[in-house]
């Protein structure tokens, strides 16, 4: 019995053995597909992707719309130039005062992104003594940890990476749009010559590499705050900002959990 | 400046600024991105589940009065639904990379069902019922028919030739078995459609628990339809009697699949109407202003509200009404019907981008005429099942093998 028991147990293991063995070279061909991806998205080769976690931030009150961080996105990531097509763009929010006899306590709200901030705003044609409130918000790719995109590719093209950024690869995108339908934030394009689908990555080349993303680079206002809370230093504007502000996200009634956390906006914005 | 120059100049003015926005979109927002093709991929299928529903009639639900059209059904079905994957296809960024989806699926995504549900439809449903439906002809056919037509009708036996009672007997069981399966595929086929627009939760004209429902019965009011006027077509092409009685269950099923259909759709509006999230505004808006021609008029007025009054009379007066008209009233809602149905497609899936998820404005949208997704490649796409069901007809359902009587204004003594 002793020495059935002691067979059955060497042959066991033998063939755990064996089993290994037939697996690494699968776990390791997985695993160089998946490094390939990564650096497919402009990673460097040694960048690992389980060691970060990027949060934007944006503070409202301090943009000033001048459309800079548009500009640095269209040439930092060759985004076509045509007005339809942005990663980012800043939005201009007026609120009327109520009108004489109103009981409500704001007025009509007028949006507006002419070629999505990225020459500044002209001025309103809404006379000043009528507006109640004015303010910009820059929007982009809200890196939700539940992306609607993500789940909606039929193809597994569009996905979510460890570090919390929602990624396409176009060598794999079938150019269905289905992704473009499921954003609710209007946060992606179709491009009109690779044919597929783009949106924000974050600058996934620049910040896998230590550097900020092109928008946060430029901000004259620092109003896009950003960093990386796995790594985040005592005294980083990250902790900071979010340890000062009570922040929202958009649309939230969604259930997509935005990872682009804005400080100081109204309940017009969405 | 030339006049002609002048209008280039204007033409290209109005391309370099893009379509006309009111109120505000986001800037993406701007080009509407699923055109004609999307709106006819769920008008096919939608034809295809509504035929085979309506075939199912014969086979399960055994409605006797319906079997002259039991085959003409399924081979509607089939010539549609192998056109159906087409409007996807050309609707494609990338189609060289189209068998990705079933090859590498991302089985969260919706779209990436489809080619599992279209090849479980068209191998396990249609194409089995039909041969089985078929192989007792196609033995018997492949001996009479000389040629190439004969040794066509052998090979579509597979090789199976045995026609003994029990034999017959045994495909009238499968037969029945696979129309049982059928019927919850046909709904899943295009259930599953109707779940792709409404597992968009971003689009709150799209993103509803009622929208797979609203397309399964849209479907088969469409698709009974469809039989409706492909079979007065035959009749009339083949200066054959159509049978009054096989119109009349038509219509019978016709007025309460419609029925059901509107009371359905009704009922969505109406929970919208109460329910009053905060997309109401422009959905309101977006009804009866863009979409009013083609979603108040064109769908619920054309195609819903007067095929239901003219089927109703003909259901309610049935021995008041002579036959010649009773047909008529069939034809012409048949027709009233498919276009409705075409146009709630429209609604559906243009109007559905015709308003901005900022909630606060709309976009335009003008249909090209050439190119990719445009008047004719939508027309192409909406002829070829027609074609491809010519076809079948000739093959599979040949005039002289067809039994019903001459047509009564054909034969000299009616002439007399």
């Amino acid at each position: 019995m002793n020495a059935s028991c002691s067979r059955r147990r060497w042959l066991g293991l033998l063939s755990g053995g064996l089993g290994w063995l037939a697996a690494l070279p699968v776990a390791r061909a997985a695993k160089t597909a998946v490094k390939n991806l990564f650096t497919s998205a402009g990673a460097p080769k040694d960048y690992d992707p389980t060691k970060h976690h990027w949060l934007m931030c944006i503070d409202v009150d301090r943009c000033i719309g001048c459309g800079t961080c548009v500009e640095a996105c269209k040439a930092e990531n060759r985004v076509p130039g045509a007005s339809s097509y942005f990663r980012t763009w800043v939005e201009r929010y007026l609120i009327r005062k109520p009108r004489a006899g109103m009981t409500e306590l704001r007025g009509e709200v007028t949006v507006d992104s002419p070629n999505g901030g990225r020459n500044g705003f002209p001025p309103t044609l809404v006379p000043r003594e009528e507006i109640l409130k004015g303010f910009f918000v820059p929007k982009l790719c809200n890196l939700c940890a539940h992306s609607p995109c993500s789940q909606a590719c039929p193809v597994g093209a569009t996905f979510d990476t460890p570090d919390g950024v929602v990624l396409v690869d176009p060598e794999y995108c079938i150019g269905c749009g289905f992704c473009i339908q499921a954003c609710p934030y209007g946060c992606r394009f179709m491009h009109p010559e690779t044919h597929t689908a783009e949106k924000c990555t974050l600058c996934y080349h620049r910040i896998t590499r230590g550097l900020q993303p092109a928008c946060v680079e430029v901000c004259p206002t620092q109003s896009r705050i950003f960093g990386d809370m796995k790594n985040l230093p005592e005294k980083a504007p990250l902790r900071e900002f979010i340890r000062t502000n009570r922040v929202f996200t958009l649309k939230p009634h969604l259930g997509t959990e935005p990872r682009v956390l804005y400080a100081n906006i109204d309940k017009e914005v969405r | 400046m030339e006049p002609l120059l002048l209008l280039a100049q204007l033409g290209a003015d109005a391309g370099a600024h893009g379509p006309r926005v009111e109120g505000y979109a986001y800037p993406n927002e701007q080009n509407v991105l699923w055109s004609v093709l999307i709106v006819i991929y769920p008008y096919i299928t939608g034809l295809v589940a509504g035929a085979f529903i309506m075939a199912s009639l014969v086979r399960v639900f055994n409605v006797k009065e319906l079997t002259p059209v039991y085959r003409l059904a399924l081979l509607t079905a089939l010539a549609f639904l192998l056109c159906a994957p087409l409007p996807l296809l050309l609707h494609l960024g990338h189609p060289e990379r189209c068998l990705e989806v079933m090859m590498t699926p991302q089985l969260a995504s919706p779209m990436a069902m489809f080619g599992f549900v279209y090849a479980w439809y068209i191998m396990a449903v249609l194409l089995l019922e039909l041969w089985l439906d078929y192989r007792h002809d196609f033995v018997r056919w492949g001996q009479e028919e000389p040629g190439l037509r004969g040794l066509f009708y052998r090979m579509l036996t597979l090789g199976v030739k045995d026609v003994s009672p029990k034999a017959l007997h045994f495909d009238e069981r499968m037969s029945v078995a696979v129309t049982v399966i059928g019927i919850p595929s046909a709904f899943l086929l295009h259930g599953y459609v109707g779940f792709i627009f409404g597992s968009i939760k971003a689009n709150p004209w799209w993103g509803n628990v009622l929208m797979p429902v609203i397309f399964i019965f849209s479907a088969i009011v469409s698709g009974i339809a469809l039989c409706v006027f492909i079979y007065s077509e035959l009749s009339w092409y083949r200066r054959r009697e159509a049978d009054d009685a096989c119109l009349d269950e038509m219509g019978k099923f016709l007025f309460y699949a419609l029925l059901v259909d509107f009371s359905i759709e009704a009922l969505d509006w109406l929970h919208r109407l109460y329910f009053a999230d905060e997309s109401i505004h422009v959905l309101k808006q977006l009804a009866a202003g863009k979409l009013f021609n083609t979603m108040l008029v064109g769908q619920l007025f054309m195609g819903t509200l007067i095929p239901l009054l003219m089927l109703g009379a003909a259901q309610l007066f049935k021995e008041e009404i002579p036959n010649f008209l009773r047909r008529r009233i069939y034809y012409f809602s048949a027709l009233l019907i498919l276009a409705g149905v075409l146009l709630m497609r429209w609604n559906v899936v243009i109007g559905g981008q015709l308003f901005s998820k900022s909630l606060r404005g709309f976009t335009t949208f003008k249909l090209e005429l050439a190119g990719q997704e445009g008047w004719l490649i939508g027309l192409a796409l909406l002829v070829m099942p027609f074609l491809i069901l010519i076809l079948f007809i000739r093959l599979f359902l040949p005039r002289k093998h067809d039994t019903s009587p001459p047509a009564a204004e054909a034969t000299p003594a009616a002439a007399a």
